[in-house]
């Protein structure tokens, strides 16, 4: 079986996989990052967002064996230990989660657009926010969360 | 997913010397369309060859009076480029409509024109510019290039190494998308070029197509006035859930009035 390393979380791991194994797969099963959610696994839902040398990409639509040497960040991977990550922090505060499912996709795509505008209107937010669903229609509050969190990122109160 | 063997081609010799080797080989560019089919078992590819790892397929670059973007160039970086927006707005905004951030960061302008997606964007601007498709092999321009639903002039084998769009005086894309796939329910390009008005229409019929009265009724009068009372013809219009034939024909009018009066 072909055999595939990379970075996740800052940390050398390395896999026997398949061909066909998707990265969230291998994230989720080889790894027991479980933070990583499959939603709808059609690349529609967003649930399973990572980010794959800095840029977000649906690991449900990504082979385990695309991201051989990369540096992958997983939402286990934006907190400082006890210390919760400020998009995080901000989605606490803001109260920007419902059933809590599509949440670590959230925050990471919201990770993303914060790393590009440090201070994006609600028009950006939602514009953006075209590829990550939530299905508790909780939108109004995890648009607050990310607006908070990017201007939380970029040193802004 | 069935089961295939991943490669990672070095250059575009390797791809295309994996590609004969294999029973059924296919290339990926970045995988936006081939995955979700392969996860719906659509397709069975012995060997998937994955192009992404090949250096000099991707990037901007001007010749002469000519925009050149490599084959392997992501939505994204088309949508965000400088030299794009300068070049061509209507360029820039068409790639920052497709699918959402996360598809743009892995998508690229050479897979979307090679699968020829009924509803995909990129075709629609290809064609509407009188852009250039430059193979490993030859150069095709978008008028030969575009045979049928998801058919192409490509030969077995050929891969795209770039696209070369020459300059337009002006150009706009006046897109209809799926509220969910964001794909074009109907997308039409116009662009008023060194040869002429082009109106390109995608999403509307089995391949993208030119409207020839629109070219005609525009190159008289460059308004949105000059088109009305044409659209799409309905019998040659694609049916579905998210759209009547008659409904798409009338959005073919409606989009490249909108187009042309964003520009005119």
């Amino acid at each position: 079986m072909p055999s595939v390393s990379m970075t996740v979380n800052g940390k050398p791991v390395f896999g026997e996989v398949e061909g066909r194994t998707l990265l969230v797969q291998f994230l989720r099963e080889h790894l027991g990052l479980t933070g990583t959610h499959v939603g709808c696994d059609t690349t529609q839902c967003g649930a399973c967002t990572v980010h794959v040398n800095g840029e977000a990409v649906k690991s449900c639509t990504f082979l385990a064996l695309m991201a051989e040497g990369a540096a992958v960040t997983t939402i286990e991977g934006l907190a400082d230990g006890d210390t919760l990550h400020p998009m995080q922090e901000a989605f606490r505060e803001n109260h920007g989660l419902q059933c809590g499912f599509c949440t670590p996709g959230m925050v990471m795509s919201g990770v993303a657009l914060a790393s590009r505008n440090g201070a994006p209107g609600e028009r950006e937010v939602r514009d953006w926010l075209e590829g990550n669903l939530c299905r508790c229609t909780g939108y109004h509050n995890i648009v607050k969360s990310i607006m908070a969190g990017a201007r939380a990122m970029s040193g802004q109160s | 997913m069935y089961e295939f063997t991943y490669h990672r081609a070095g250059s575009l010799d390797d791809a295309k010397a994996k590609l004969s080797a294999g029973d059924d080989a296919t290339l990926m560019a970045g995988g936006m369309t081939l995955i979700p089919t392969l996860k719906q078992r659509l397709a069975m590819p012995s060997d998937v060859i994955d192009l992404g790892g090949i250096d000099g397929l991707a990037g901007i670059r001007a010749e002469g009076d000519a925009l050149v973007i490599g084959a392997m160039t992501k939505h994204d970086a088309v949508a965000n480029s400088a030299e794009v927006k300068a070049f061509c707005p209507a360029l820039a905004e068409l790639a920052g409509m497709i699918g959402d951030p996360m598809v743009r960061n892995r998508g690229t302008i050479g897979g979307s024109v090679a699968n020829n997606d009924p509803a995909a964007d990129y075709p629609s601007a290809v064609l509407g510019l009188g852009a250039t498709v430059i193979t490993d092999a030859r150069e095709i321009a978008a008028d030969d290039f575009f045979t049928g639903m998801f058919e192409t002039a490509l030969k077995p084998g050929e891969i795209i190494r770039e696209f070369r769009f020459p300059k337009p005086k002006r150009a706009a894309y006046g897109k209809f998308p799926n509220p969910a796939s964001r794909y074009a329910i109907v997308g039409v390009f116009v662009a008023e070029t060194g040869g002429g008005v082009r109106v390109a229409v995608t999403g509307a019929a089995a391949c993208v197509f030119r409207h020839a009265a629109m070219e005609a009724a525009l190159a008289g009068n460059f308004a949105a006035d000059a088109l009305s009372g044409l659209q799409g013809e309905a019998a040659e219009m694609n049916s579905d859930i998210h759209a009547s034939a008659e409904y798409r024909a009338h959005l073919v009018g409606v989009m490249a009035r909108r187009a042309v009066a964003s520009v005119a």
